[in-house]
């Protein structure tokens, strides 16, 4: 049922038209951050407005939309953002990768494979790869258009030289057909081979700082990294407890006082999914 | 302003202009993907396709170039009452309109700039009937490759030695659009 | 076996329950009404106005309401709505020479036409607790208010301009950009930093003015004039051909002189900091216009001593309150994804390290 006191997917048409025409360029110039003027939102700033914005103005009403915060469709900010869209768009929604048409996450890719047709909106922090190693817009905005991303590189052989790898475990950075250098939001970098030649639409919203850039399906996404030190996507050397999955990105979870710990499936639906198709892994118990 | 101004725009627009968008997300993010769309009546020349892009993408602080015989009082009226596009040059649009001939040369249009490539106009450009036939695309949004009936190659061959600089194209036909961002490399075939 | 967190619809909705029965508090106590809010605590209506952009008194000690009193929730609540507001148009520029001024001094004259009035102040009050107010149904006596002074009251900066003592500062009539509907853009124009600080925090702005003061980017600040009161706001009308009047706001106003001691283009001539806000809010009209100020150094050919008021990109940035308390409480949320690979990190670095450290021994 849709609120009737907000135009549909809550943003006015100006607003969305904006949106739109910003998601366009973003699609149109893969990896670059086009500016746009974020607008408030009815949740805080750093609480995935972007990711809502983007949304709100990609939004049909024939949609299923699927909200996910670390993998899990039920912790509560996607609780809470599921619920907005389904205030104020009156859309369908699921928990399942496979159904869904629209999926806004935070901090992860599914570990379902996407396919055509759908689209993945990512809430975004800090858009700006290098804003850690440049604080000033002004001078990042200069080495996007000169692609001059030494200091990046630097930062990264920095890390090998200190600790023997590069020591950035989320947020990794990639390049995007071997033009910007882009932050993949906060997602364990796991998950950025997914990023790369995915059939999915990627677009990436930061409301914050006024953000918004895309991957189009089939986009040629590289982790930085060196001949000598190649990209390795990592995870807790373990299967998943619960459905005995070897091939997901796991959560640790603290499970007694005394030091002892499991580690489950961070995507919800993917574990559920395998332990209904008959799946057990150690401390797991038969699907019913 | 006659009264065929005031017809022709989104019923439900809200609705209408969500669908419209998303069938333009996915052309431009799919080059040569064909895909139609409805819910707008513009005045002739204008398809319906082309008319239903501007309902949904224009608006007062995008200003609009109509080129040719696009640049017509009927045309003009009803944008002007449907979206409230300032007309403008080629050279200061943000979209323009036209068949691929009337839009000649495309070096007028905004191509962005530098630090900001996003500063660029899009084309639509109205053309007799789109099929996936003719030039070979392939780049950002297409698995392998596909095939379009661009009007011309080299201008989008040199569009894309610009890269990230550059116009992005929808072709439109009927109530058909397709789309070729910059990104996309064209050859002949 | 282990289960899952689950239930977080349940949990919101009970959190959403127990914030509206401590927001009402003792339900023994009487409610508060918005007219009490508005008539009693005018001054955080002002404040909520002014940062949240949106005039309108109701609004805002409703947004004081429900936010059980705290302003940045009152703040966010306000911009939150003024999203889905349409936007009809633009006013003329106010007429701040024509203000029926309450309140008007000037720091650099001792008289001047148009008078001192001192005003509604806290100024001059001894701060000590007055413990009547503590006991219910004061009576009060009439103040002997003047009637506001409906002469145009001229600008005391405009006693300098004739003498060309101070910079000029002509009118124009370039369209200024609109913050709250283009991405904000560096280097900024002054207009554009102007809308930033007059929404930006409070605090932040007053403690970006303080550190100028202190020397961080000294201007040399005198209030040249601060002056409150109601102005009349006019709209064009495209089809009568004129500007007719919609309505009228009240708003601080604070021009500064500053030293200047000339350039290599310019001779020495005072210049000027400017604060304009909604409402009665001269505290943020006056650090509005000493952070004006310190930023214009690189227009008036100033050094850049690397203060941080002179430092626009770091001043603008970092002014809003709501984009800042939105990302400074993101933290509460979930990072158990990004915490686990870090996680992975610090024991792979920790074992190669005690690894090294054996194979050393
Ligand atoms: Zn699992």
């Amino acid at each position: 049922m849709t609120d009737q006191a907000y135009n549909f997917a809550y943003l006015d048409e100006q607003t969305k038209r904006m949106i739109r025409r910003a998601i366009l360029k973003g699609v149109a110039v893969p990896g670059y951050q086009v500016p746009f003027a974020s607008r408030e939102m009815p949740m805080p700033y750093g609480w995935g407005t972007g990711g809502v914005q983007v949304t709100a103005a990609c939004l049909v009403p024939e949609d299923r939309l699927k909200v996910i915060d670390q993998g899990a469709d039920d912790t509560t900010n996607a609780v809470s953002i599921r619920k907005f869209f389904q205030r104020v768009a009156g859309v369908a929604v699921t928990e399942a990768t496979q159904e869904a048409t629209l999926i806004q996450t935070r901090h992860r890719i599914p570990d379902t494979s996407l396919s055509a047709g759908q689209i993945l909106v990512y809430q975004v922090p800090i858009p700006e790869p290098l804003r850690f190693l440049e604080p000033r817009e002004s001078e990042t905005r200069k080495m996007h258009e000169l692609e001059d991303y030494g200091l990046m590189h630097v930062k990264l052989y920095e890390d090998i030289a200190r600790h023997g790898q590069i020591a950035t475990s989320y947020a990794y950075p990639v390049k995007v057909e071997d033009r910007y250098v882009m932050d993949p939001s906060p997602i364990p970098k796991f998950d950025n081979p997914k990023l790369s030649n995915s059939p999915a639409l990627q677009l990436f919203g930061a409301g914050r700082e006024q953000r918004i850039y895309a991957l189009p399906p089939f986009t040629h996404v590289v982790s930085l990294d060196f001949d000598d030190h190649p990209f390795v996507p990592s995870k807790a050397d373990h299967a998943c407890d619960l459905c005995d999955a070897s091939d997901s990105y796991l959560d640790e979870v603290i499970i007694d006082d005394q030091g002892g710990r499991m580690f489950v499936c961070s995507d919800t639906d993917y574990c559920g999914g395998r332990r209904a198709a008959g799946h057990v892994g150690r401390l797991g118990e038969e699907a019913i | 302003m006659t009264l065929l101004a005031l017809q022709g725009g989104f019923a439900d627009a809200p609705i209408a202009s969500a669908h419209a968008f998303r069938a333009a997300l996915t052309a431009l993010s799919q080059p040569g993907q064909i895909l139609s769309v409805t819910g707008a009546a513009p005045p002739a020349p204008v398809s319906v396709a082309a008319g239903v892009l501007l309902l949904t993408l224009v608006d007062g602080t995008t200003p609009v170039h109509l080129a040719g015989r696009y640049d017509c009082a009927a045309l003009r009226d009803w944008l002007t009452f449907h979206t409230g596009a300032p007309l403008v040059a080629p050279e200061a649009a943000s979209f323009a309109l036209g068949t691929w001939a009337d839009l000649q040369p495309v070096g007028r249009f905004a191509q962005g700039l530098p630090d900001y490539p996003d500063r660029s106009c899009t084309l639509i450009v109205e053309m007799a009937a789109l099929s996936n036939t003719g030039s070979r695309l392939t780049g950002p949004g297409i698995a392998d490759h596909a095939r379009l009936n661009l009007p011309e190659v080299a201008a989008f061959q040199a569009n894309r030695a610009r890269f990230p600089l550059g116009f992005d194209a929808f072709f439109t036909a009927a109530d058909q659009i397709a789309g070729l961002p910059r990104s996309t490399h064209v050859e002949d075939f | 076996m282990y289960v899952a967190v689950k239930g977080g619809e349940r949990a919101i909705d009970n959190a959403h329950a127990w914030l509206a029965a401590e927001r009402r508090g003792d339900a023994a106590v009487a409610e508060l009404s918005l007219a009490q809010i508005r008539a009693q605590l005018s001054l955080a209506v002002n404040r909520v106005m002014a940062e949240g952009s949106l005039y309108d008194a109701d609004l805002a000690a409703l947004a004081i309401k429900q936010s059980r009193g705290d302003l940045i929730e009152a703040i966010f609540l306000i911009r939150a709505y003024r999203t889905t507001l349409p936007r009809l148009g633009a006013s003329v520029p106010v007429e701040t020479a024509q203000m029926a001024v309450i309140r008007r001094v000037s720091a650099t004259f001792k008289d001047l036409p148009g008078g001192q009035v001192l005003g509604p102040t806290f100024d001059y009050t001894h701060r000590l607790l007055d413990f009547k107010l503590a006991a219910e149904g004061e009576a009060l006596a009439a103040p002997a208010t003047a009637a506001a002074d409906l002469a145009d009251v001229p600008h005391v900066t405009g006693f300098l301009n004739r003498d060309g003592l101070i910079e000029a500062n002509p009118r124009s009539a370039a369209q200024p950009a609109d913050l709250t509907r283009e991405p904000m853009e560096l280097p900024a124009s002054r207009a554009l930093r102007l809308q930033a600080i007059t929404r930006g925090d409070e605090g932040f702005i007053l403690s970006m003015a303080y550190s100028t003061q202190r020397g961080y980017g000294r201007t040399h600040a005198f209030v040249g004039e601060l002056r409150i009161g109601m102005v009349a706001v006019e709209m064009e009308i495209p089809e009568l051909g004129f500007a007719v009047e919609i309505g009228e706001i009240e708003l601080t106003e604070c021009e500064t002189v500053n030293q200047f001691k000339g350039s290599k283009t310019e001779p020495p001539q005072f210049t000027r900091g400017y604060g304009l806000v909604f409402g009665q809010t001269e505290r943020k009209a006056i650090a509005m216009s000493l952070v004006d100020r310190s930023l214009r150094w690189a227009e008036l050919g100033e050094e850049n001593s690397g203060a941080p008021a002179q430092d626009e990109e770091f001043v603008l940035m970092h002014a809003d309150n709501i984009q800042a308390t939105g990302f400074l409480e993101h933290i509460k949320l979930p990072h158990y994804v990004d915490f686990q690979s870090e996680l992975e990190l610090v024991r792979k670095l920790r074992a190669e390290v005690l690894a090294g450290t054996e194979a050393a021994e």
